[in-house]
């Protein structure tokens, strides 16, 4: 059992370093090493899984050196919600491996693409198995220098560069608050065991909680993407289709939660930070939603969807409830992957990424059938519409929330509880809309024939379908198998969540419905479009040409001038604001980048007009001197040879002087 | 004979060689002068190593053989001093100090008004030259 689990994240590994000696030496081997270790990864992911079933917790340790005065050692930590979260890593893993074989048939760096995604997998599966905060750390930072190399994958484009040093950065600026709350955590439990930790809050040994758990959730806020650290995910888009499907929004921003859930205790023991938490939640949930309904980049609202599906995870760990988080983790996993992997081909087969666009092509749900039908499922889902998956793990978070502020419990704040009620409803209206949205621009457009280009791989839709099942049949999994994974707590949906959350989700719809039918006719008289300039090209190509063109296409990389926007309407005067995601950005580089960069032209000016003038003062000293020493040098032999004599007979002469005592 | 002969001779010859290197213009009197000094040296070596001598048991003579040493070697350095001032002469039509100033500081090789001026008849004294050396 504990072979198997370490070589569940062990094989991903061997398979990225094999695939970075071997790409360019054997590119024949390439596309096998890619799918097949997380394919053999799943299996033994889903071994451990049916084998832990939920009852006794997979714990083992080994030291390999002692380290000091808190040892650090190579544990694993297994219990139900780590092995279903090990499963849906090496499940998506796997689809997205198998899709980027397609995908980017043609890219000339797949070699390295596909052993970066490998290494991407490795180390998510090694935080979620990982028993040793310190370990876990180590995958945590891989994960993020692997989003940063993938996010960064068209480095051709200025776009690109630079969304992945704005993704490394800010991941980075909550990481540092990270590292020194897992000190904290340690020097107070005396441990980086993930089980002598919990030990010691559950017998109060904690000295400073709020402090500790405040540190850990600026980390959490800027892995999972969570307000104000969210900023880096919507420009991570600029990263191939497969990328984002797989590490923002399946897999690397569910860490931090997951990270939270792993370690709830910690964080149930400071009040403050509940509330906190849930402020966080809230915040990210209702503006991330504001913020999708206004923007024309299908991924970018994909991008703000997923921080809104984890603000929906936050507000469950923030009422206590980490059954549900994960569960809709789970399912957010499935379908948020699915919806990223449709879209790509949606891109490639429009040729462009802008939903103003596509609602100017006529048939585009013909030419792509399966990511259509594919992606409505999805969208459903995120809709939380009833029987999806998403459904069910909504509900669940709801009623966890109703549970707390109806005042049933003791261990989360009941003020906690109403915040994330209030704000998941909310953002449930949100999120219907900006599904609606998204549906109705994409694939009910009016105008000009789609352009064809041909069948899609079919290792790219055949991967939406596997996707698809998951999607679909999630929540069934909620009566019988799933608690006995969790906490065994009750998952199913309560009736008075359920009828509220579905009613404002179909409100949501109905109401984005009847304004796009109020701005349909604007549509056919205000032409719009950048189509990508090589539609021949593999998908990737196709992406990356048209996130490329949409700055240049309508002057801003989110936003476009389309009156035909039900967005637009449905949000008024707020639309601007929300395109640019309420002016953070520009709030940020006032704060932060312009002072920096301030600094920087300080430092600049001291080192090239300060420390250098000394330096040339020193110089110009010697420099004096040879001049002078320079005017002696006449060419005339005579001249050196009369100073030779002058000196011999000065030396001469005190010598003789010194010699007679004179 | 007293020591004060040799040493006044041979401090007039180092002083007339020290006056020749000093003021005369042409290489070749200035390599005489040279000569003078050495030789002065070399008196003087004479000299003392005799004085020397008088008063000891057993002597090896070193200043003489010094002395011839230098003669040797005076030889040689004159024959490369006369073929250096030869290929001046050569090149430049003159053997005068004064006008061979290229180390100065602040020269320029290309347009050096000697260089400009005595390229032809350099060449022509460099022909010339050859043929007297054929000859």
């Amino acid at each position: 059992m504990t072979t198997l689990a370490v070589l569940v994240p062990l094989l991903p590994f061997l398979g990225a370093v094999a695939g970075l000696l071997l790409g360019r030496t054997a590119p024949g081997f390439v596309r096998p090493l890619a799918v097949l270790p997380p394919l053999v990864a799943l299996a033994l992911a889903a071994v451990v899984a049916v084998r832990q079933g939920g009852d006794q917790t997979v714990n083992a340790a080994t030291e390999l050196t002692p380290t000091g005065s808190v040892p650090i050692e190579l544990a694993l930590y297994i219990d139900g919600f780590a092995a279903l979260v090990a499963v849906l890593v090496a499940f998506v893993a796997t689809c997205v491996q198998i899709y980027s074989t397609g995908y980017l048939r043609d890219d000339p760096r797949y070699p390295s693409y596909a052993a970066l995604v490998s290494l991407f997998t490795s180390a998510m599966l090694l935080v979620v198995y990982s028993g040793d905060l310190i370990v876990l750390l180590v995958g945590w930072e891989i994960m993020g220098i692997c989003s940063y190399f993938l996010v960064g994958h068209y480095w051709e484009t200025p776009e690109a560069r630079a969304a992945s040093l704005k993704a490394f950065l800010v991941t980075k600026l909550g990481d540092v608050p990270f590292l020194i709350g897992l000190f904290a955590l340690a020097t107070d439990a005396g441990s980086f065991r993930i089980t002598k930790v919990l030990d010691a809050v559950a017998h109060g040994g904690l000295d400073h909680p709020t402090l500790i758990a405040l540190l850990l959730l600026a980390g959490v806020a800027g892995k999972s993407a969570q307000f104000p650290l969210h900023t880096w995910l919507p420009d991570a888009m600029a990263g191939p289709t497969p990328v984002s499907a797989l590490i923002h929004a399946a897999t690397m921003v569910a860490a931090g939660v997951y990270f939270i859930a792993r370690l709830l205790p910690v964080f149930e023991a400071s009040q403050a930070a509940m509330v906190v938490l849930a402020v966080m939640a809230a915040v990210t949930m209702i503006g991330s939603g504001l913020a999708a309904l206004a923007q024309d980049d299908i991924k970018r609202v994909l991008a703000y969807s997923t921080i809104g599906q984890l603000g929906y995870m936050t507000g469950a760990l923030a009422v206590g409830d980490r059954g549900a988080a994960v569960f809709h983790l789970l399912s957010h996993g499935a379908f948020k992957a699915l919806l990223f992997l449709a879209a790509g081909v949606v891109i490639h087969a429009a040729g462009t990424n802008s939903l103003a666009a596509m609602s100017r092509m006529k048939d585009l749900s013909a030419r792509v059938p399966d990511a259509y039908w594919t992606m409505t499922e999805a969208l459903l889902a995120l809709a939380a519409i009833p029987p999806f998956s998403g459904f069910f793990s909504k509900e669940s978070v709801l009623g966890a929330a109703e549970h707390v502020a109806t005042g049933h419990t003791a261990h989360a704040p009941g003020a906690a509880g109403w915040i994330t009620l209030v704000a998941g409803l909310l953002a449930a209206l949100l999120t219907a809309a900006y599904a609606t949205r998204l549906w109705l621009l994409a694939f009910r457009g009016r105008g000009a024939e789609a352009p064809d280009h041909g069948r899609q791989p079919l290792t790219m839709t055949l991967v939406l379908w596997v996707l698809a099942a998951p999607s679909l049949a999630l929540g069934a999994f909620t009566y019988r198998v799933l608690p006995d994974w969790f906490d065994g707590r009750d998952l199913t949906p309560t009736l008075t969540t359920s009828v509220v959350g579905t009613g404002v989700a179909l409100i949501g719809g109905i109401v984005t419905y009847a304004a796009w039918r109020h701005t349909i006719a604007v549509t056919a008289r205000v032409p719009l479009g950048a189509v990508a300039a090589h539609p021949e090209g593999d998908a990737g190509l196709v992406e990356a040409e048209a996130i490329a063109t949409h700055e240049p296409a309508y002057g801003d990389l989110a936003y476009a001038p389309d009156p035909a926007d039900p967005g637009r309407l449905l949000l008024g005067p707020l639309h601007r604001h929300a395109a640019v995601g309420f002016h953070l950005d520009a709030l940020y580089t006032a704060l932060f980048v312009r002072p920096v960069q301030a600094g920087a032209t300080l430092v600049r000016f001291l080192d090239r007009e300060v420390v250098e003038t000394y330096v040339r003062g020193a110089g110009t000293l010697p420099r004096w001197l040879g001049t002078a020493v320079r005017r002696a040098q006449t060419g005339n032999l005579q001249t050196y040879v009369s100073a030779l004599l002058a000196g011999t007979v000065v030396l001469a002469v005190a010598v003789v002087l010194v010699a007679t005592g004179a | 004979m007293h020591l004060a002969y040799p040493a006044v001779l041979s401090a007039l010859l180092f002083c007339t060689g020290l006056y020749g290197v000093l003021a005369r213009r042409n290489a070749i009197l200035v390599l005489m002068s040279v000569e003078l000094m050495l030789n002065a040296v070399n008196l003087n070596l004479v000299a003392f190593d005799v004085w020397l001598s008088r008063a000891a048991e057993e002597t090896l003579h070193s200043g003489q053989a010094l002395t011839l040493f230098t003669i040797a070697i005076a030889a040689a350095e004159i024959g490369i001093g006369l073929a250096i001032v030869l290929a001046v002469h050569r090149n430049r039509g003159t053997a005068d100090i004064d006008k061979l100033r290229d180390t100065a500081e602040g020269h320029d090789p290309d347009t050096s008004d000697d260089d400009a001026r005595t390229a032809p008849q350099a060449a022509e004294s460099g022909r010339t030259g050859k043929a007297e050396a054929t000859a």
